[in-house]
């Protein structure tokens, strides 16, 4: 299990367990974390799966798809660290990971 | 996981009784709890599955790329520990709205403060000779998938009735494994109700180079069979097309019984305000059984998507929570084929032109549908910016250079800005 920290933008904070395997955004839906819509399921279609990685993580949560990067470019609130989350494969190498939420998806 | 609310808005005891436990409904459940309701939900599925994506039904689970705990909205867990009690394999048989309660097939009665309809659609069958033999098939539910996936394999041929978007997923899944397919359609092209004709004919020869083969103008007739099984489809001109499964995909029809016969309005759906609101204050209906409002657009529309449950399940729960209610969304829609991503925004409603931007030899290529200088959908292949700048241009309602959108050496950041 890898200890995921989801910070919705309020600052109320989630700590989650996350099974090696599925999606950093998959983590945040199958436990009802709000803020993370997901309306494609993690077919990197709808970019309502942003998050803001930690910057000590982002190294680890690896690169950015072409796919990915063209649909972030359009998202609204995007920064440097902008990841899709249903990108985010977890391993065991992203215990303690912390990402943040946007203020919102759409 | 779920905390009470300060806002104590009055309906946050309310008890909510949902009506079919899919996409819609089981997400209306979730979005209840994100929102501060701690009264008791009740969501009943006629599935003995907890609330599954269909999506993948066509696309990765077919294709083996899927597990069946990964389609599931939520693990198991999760509704003891939000308190939303489970009736799996309920059915409900009718509705009494002066009572306020359903009826389930054993006879129980459920009451309510609230009532979700989510019933969703079911696949339209043919009424045609043979359509009961085995290896006849539809693909709406996960068992359907479990049916048509037992039915691919290498050297299988599959015979797909109907060229609409869980076809043409499904007859890329069946090729991924090695099958045959011959997709039969009526109308001259395929995707005829759902997209335009270069979208139709692009996606036609990218199936037809990848070995899939093609019956257009088609009727069909009815179904062969030997022992019980499907052997081939019988088209109208008596050709018939050797098959060991078919699978007919020719639409879906509205489960509105429910509602019609409570003396709800229904035309094509179950008619809801901009709130997801039925006439009746205290029924809500979400999810493909709807028949709603699209402000945009100045109509009443049905949609199939995943995005229009989940936004019309946050109008729901919202309203009933008492919150304010979530922004309108643009709809949308994806379809994954091959190497194909496809992503559509808005609906060609009223549009007087086409603008193709790109390469459509290269796969990579949108089709704009325009009123005037004013975009209302767009048709994005493996074009990433130009739907989701399209799906902008289209909330913004924001009038475009045509020059500018034809071009695809400028930018779309620029098309839009
Ligand atoms: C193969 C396939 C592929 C798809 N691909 C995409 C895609 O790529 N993108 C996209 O956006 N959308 C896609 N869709 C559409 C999407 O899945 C639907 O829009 C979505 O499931 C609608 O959710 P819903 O809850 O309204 O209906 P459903 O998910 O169908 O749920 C309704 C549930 O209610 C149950 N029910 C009905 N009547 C009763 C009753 N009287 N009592 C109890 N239970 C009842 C039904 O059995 C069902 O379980 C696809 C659909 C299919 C079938
Ligand atoms: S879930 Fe849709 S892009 Fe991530």
């Amino acid at each position: 299990m890898a200890k995921i920290t989801y910070i919705e933008h309020d600052g109320t904070d989630h700590v989650i367990d996350v099974k090696p395997g599925l999606t950093v955004m998959e983590g945040a839906v199958k436990n009802n974390v709000p803020g993370i819509d997901a309306d494609c399921g993690g077919a990197c279609a709808c970019a309502t799966c942003h998050v803001y990685v930690d910057d000590a993580w982002l190294p680890k949560t690896g690169d950015k798809s072409a796919m990915e990067e063209s649909m972030l470019d359009f998202a609204e609130n995007v920064e440097p660290n902008s990841r899709l989350s249903c990108q985010i494969k977890v391993s065991d190498a992203l215990d303690g990971l912390v990402v943040r939420l946007p203020e919102s998806q759409h | 996981m779920w905390a009470l609310s300060e806002a104590g808005t009055g309906d946050l005891n309310s008890r909510v009784v949902i009506v079919g436990a899919g996409h819609a409904g089981g997400s209306a459940a979730a979005f209840l709890r994100q929102y501060g309701h701690v009264g008791p939900i009740v969501l009943i599925g006629d599935e003995p599955l907890l609330p599954y994506q269909r999506p993948p039904l066509s696309k990765a689970w077919l294709k083996g790329e899927a597990d069946a705990e990964s389609l599931q909205l939520k693990p198991d867990s999760w509704y003891e520990e939000a308190g939303v009690s489970l009736r799996l394999g309920g059915t409900v048989v009718s509705l009494n709205r002066g009572a306020k309660t359903v009826t389930l097939s054993s006879g129980e009665h459920l009451p309510y403060d609230y009532l979700i309809l989510a019933t969703g659609a079911r696949a339209r069958a043919l009424p045609i000779p043979g359509a009961d033999l085995a290896g006849v098939l539809a693909l709406r539910s996960a068992a359907d998938a479990e049916a048509l996936k037992g039915a691919l394999g290498p050297g299988k041929r599959l015979a797909v009735v109907g060229g609409g978007y869980v076809g043409l997923e499904a007859a890329a899944s069946a090729r991924a494994l090695g099958g045959h397919v011959t997709i039969i359609e009526r109308e001259p092209r395929v995707l005829a109700r759902v997209a335009c004709e270069t979208l139709s004919n692009f996606f036609q020869d990218y199936h037809g180079a990848r070995g899939v083969t093609f019956e257009l103008n088609a009727g069909v007739a009815g179904f062969e069979g030997a022992e019980g099984h499907v052997t081939g489809v019988k088209l109208s001109d008596g050709q018939v097309v050797a098959c060991d499964a078919a699978l007919v995909g020719v639409g879906a029809i509205p489960n509105e019984e429910l509602a019609r016969d409570a003396g709800l309005d229904c035309t094509n759906g179950v008619v809801v305000d901009i709130e997801a609101r039925t006439a009746d204050p205290f029924v809500f209906a979400i999810g493909d059984v709807t028949h709603r409002p699209l402000p945009l657009y100045d109509r009443q529309f049905r949609l199939e998507s995943v995005p229009n449950a989940l936004e019309q399940a946050k109008q729901a729960a919202a309203a009933i929570a008492g919150r304010p209610m979530p922004p309108h969304e643009i709809p949308w829609f994806w379809s994954d084929q091959y190497d194909l991503k496809l992503q559509i925004a808005g609906l060609p409603f009223d549009a007087d032109r086409q603008v193709v931007r790109g390469d459509v030899a290269a796969a990579k290529f949108a089709v704009f549908h325009l009123k005037g200088d004013l975009v209302q959908a767009v048709e994005a292949v493996n074009a990433p910016p130009e739907f989701m700048a399209g799906k902008q241009l289209i909330a913004k309602r924001t009038p475009v250079s045509i020059e500018k959108l034809a071009n695809p050496t400028i930018s779309m950041k620029e098309v839009a800005a």
